[in-house]
């Protein structure tokens, strides 16, 4: 069973959640799939960690010795990446997408694309289990193929090791890498937090989830911060059948949980916030099943 | 001027950050202009009250097959460069997958049959408000489903071409809409939390912004919880640490609310003040 926990926006403390879940979980599959920011590798120090590079995006290269100035490579380009110097075709790295088109139209071959970036796929187990990352080259743009080579990797070592929970801990936002993480997995669990953007985030979110019909879950993070809009967000739930998973207080004992390296549940397993989760948990993973 | 807030991850109080400081330099006598480059979740509406200027709606172009001409060459397939030309020769299907498609144009000079033309989709919009004392604020937003806010933020950006003074709220990550934020900025406000998450997206903000050759300065955010290891790495690094926002429950309380924290406590407004000061000085001095 795949469970991606996501948020709409960063902050809410997703991450954090995510890990306490693997920590009940006890055996389970960790993907983090926040490439962009992946750090779950923090709290839970994989080792035997395998590596795998690969090279995503392509770069446009002019042979200035070869270019003669015709131009006709900027006006095809449509991401303003080219433009003439001093007689020549430059390439503006930054807005270059690899698109290739210039390559193609130059009458004198004076183009390469060059594949550039390099982005790395790693997993390694630790305490709970394996855990499964990417690490996103600097300006890379297609972290949606490194989301899904994550997620592929993830289910060959649930398939691997007969453990069939896999949490997925996505990106932040509504785009690609987002869409790529939750494609298909089997229940979302949205973390949210009672403020005005957090409302405005989780209304993004749950229309991207009921576009591609994935079952979701609700869980407030930070309830007490703001009470009258924890309200609102579950009348919103209710009015829209999203089940609610729980209500967590704000505590910052979270935060030093993340500064000693551990999750919330074996920094202070006692306490009033970790039986919240251990609700919320109970509800998500073992009603369903 | 434009100056981006951004951080490696969010939730660090960016936007805080970022309407707090427009606040402030309005209330310096200063016209800027907010700009909500975070396209996939733009909140910055939340804190400003404005009249709708103008929407830009920002679109894409993308092929459509001809199959009546088309004969199954599969070459705008072989020119494609993100797999979103689908075809089956033999049983004549093609069809194009939009949401992979970048609207490159490749397939449209492929194709020697004239069996491709172009309609346009609708990525994103932009809006201009107008608040009061002058100032503007501008919002990008991509529609649910957009696979890349890239080229909606661009347009926001270009939107800002002729205002003076700009704050970009920039999108959390440091992937392409990160990049294509910061790559307009004069300055880069990164803010971040003193945990071992937070350094560790720093790091690698700080490493993309080196690259880029941009100068920038760290708001550390929560300070109080957390450890030191940021200071230590700022040190180092010497990167100008140029403020520190205490930890404190009635500030996230205000923030959850939709209230500026600026407009309560003018204490915040000169600290806020005198940060942009410090960042226009030492934008001088680099150039
Ligand atoms: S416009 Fe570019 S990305 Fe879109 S289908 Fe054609 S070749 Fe592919
Ligand atoms: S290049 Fe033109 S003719 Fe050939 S498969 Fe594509 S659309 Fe059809």
């Amino acid at each position: 069973m795949e469970t991606a926990i996501i948020s709409g926006k960063g902050g809410t403390g997703k991450s954090s959640v995510a890990a306490a879940f693997a920590a009940l979980a006890e055996e389970v599959v960790v993907a983090d799939c926040d490439v962009d920011a992946a750090n779950l590798y923090i709290l839970f120090h994989p080792e035997n960690i395998e590596h795998r590079s690969f090279t995503g995006s392509r770069e446009a290269v002019i042979d200035d010795t070869i270019c003669d100035g015709c131009g006709l490579c900027v006006d095809y380009c449509r991401f303003d990446a080219l433009s003439m110097a001093a007689g020549h075709a430059i390439v503006l790295g930054v807005f270059c997408d690899g698109c290739g088109l210039c390559a193609r139209v130059c009458p004198q071959h004076a183009i390469e694309m060059e594949e550039n970036c390099e982005s790395t796929l790693c997993s390694g187990n630790f305490r709970y289990g394996q855990l499964v990352y990417g690490r996103l080259a600097p300006g890379e743009e297609n972290s949606g193929k490194l989301v899904s080579m994550v997620r592929e990797k993830a289910r060959q070592h649930a398939r691997d090791r007969r453990m069939n929970n896999i949490i997925i801990d996505g990106p932040p936002g509504i785009g690609c890498p987002v869409i790529a993480s939750i494609t298909g997995v089997d229940q979302v669990v949205i973390v949210t937090e009672p403020s005005k953007s957090g409302m405005l985030d989780l209304k993004r979110i749950w229309s991207l989830c009921k576009s591609l019909r994935l079952p979701a879950y609700v869980l407030i993070n930070k309830y007490d911060l703001h009470i009258a809009q924890s309200k609102e967000i579950e009348a919103f739930c209710k009015a829209n059948g999203i089940r609610l998973a729980g209500r967590i207080s704000f505590d910052p004992i979270i935060v030093d949980a993340m500064v000693h390296c551990k999750t919330v549940t074996e920094w202070v397993p006692g306490s009033g916030i970790v039986s919240e989760i251990k609700t919320a948990y109970r509800k998500i993973f073992q009603e369903t099943l | 001027m434009k100056i981006a807030v951004a951080s490696g991850k969010g939730g660090t109080g960016k936007t805080f950050v970022a309407t707090n400081l427009f606040y402030a330099l309005q209330n310096e006598g200063l016209v800027p202009t907010l700009l909500d480059c975070d396209a996939e979740a733009p909140n910055a509406g939340i804190f400003f009250n404005g009249k709708k200027k103008h929407t830009l709606e920002v679109v894409l172009k993308v092929p459509e097959i001809d199959t009546k001409r088309c004969t199954y060459c599969g070459k705008c397939h072989e020119y494609c460069n993100y797999n979103a030309v689908f075809i089956i020769p033999p049983v004549k299907v093609i069809r194009i997958l939009e949401e992979l498609c970048h609207g490159c144009g490749a397939c449209l000079y492929a194709c020697n049959e004239k069996a491709i033309n172009e309609k346009e989709i609708c990525l994103g919009k932009v809006s201009r408000f107008d608040l009061s004392l002058g100032a503007s604020m501008i919002v990008t937003q991509i529609c649910v489903g957009v696979y890349s806010p890239v080229k909606v933020i661009q347009a926001g950006v270009r939107e800002t071409n002729d205002d003076p003074l700009v704050i970009m709220d920039s999108p959390p990550g440091t992937s392409c809409p990160f990049i294509q934020t910061v790559v307009r900025a004069d300055y880069v406000l990164l803010v971040t939390e003193p945990t071992p998450f937070g350094l560790s997206d720093l790091k690698h903000s700080i490493t993309i912004l080196k690259g880029l050759d941009k100068s920038c300065g760290v708001i550390i955010n929560r300070s109080g919880m957390g450890d030191r290891a940021i200071y230590d790495f700022l040190q180092q690094q010497k990167i100008p640490l140029l403020m520190e926002i205490p930890f404190d429950k009635s500030i996230a309380a205000a923030y959850a609310k939709g209230d500026l924290v600026a407009m309560q406590n003018k204490a915040w407004c000169e600290k806020l003040f005198s940060m942009f000061n410090l960042i226009v000085a030492n934008g001088n001095s680099h150039h």
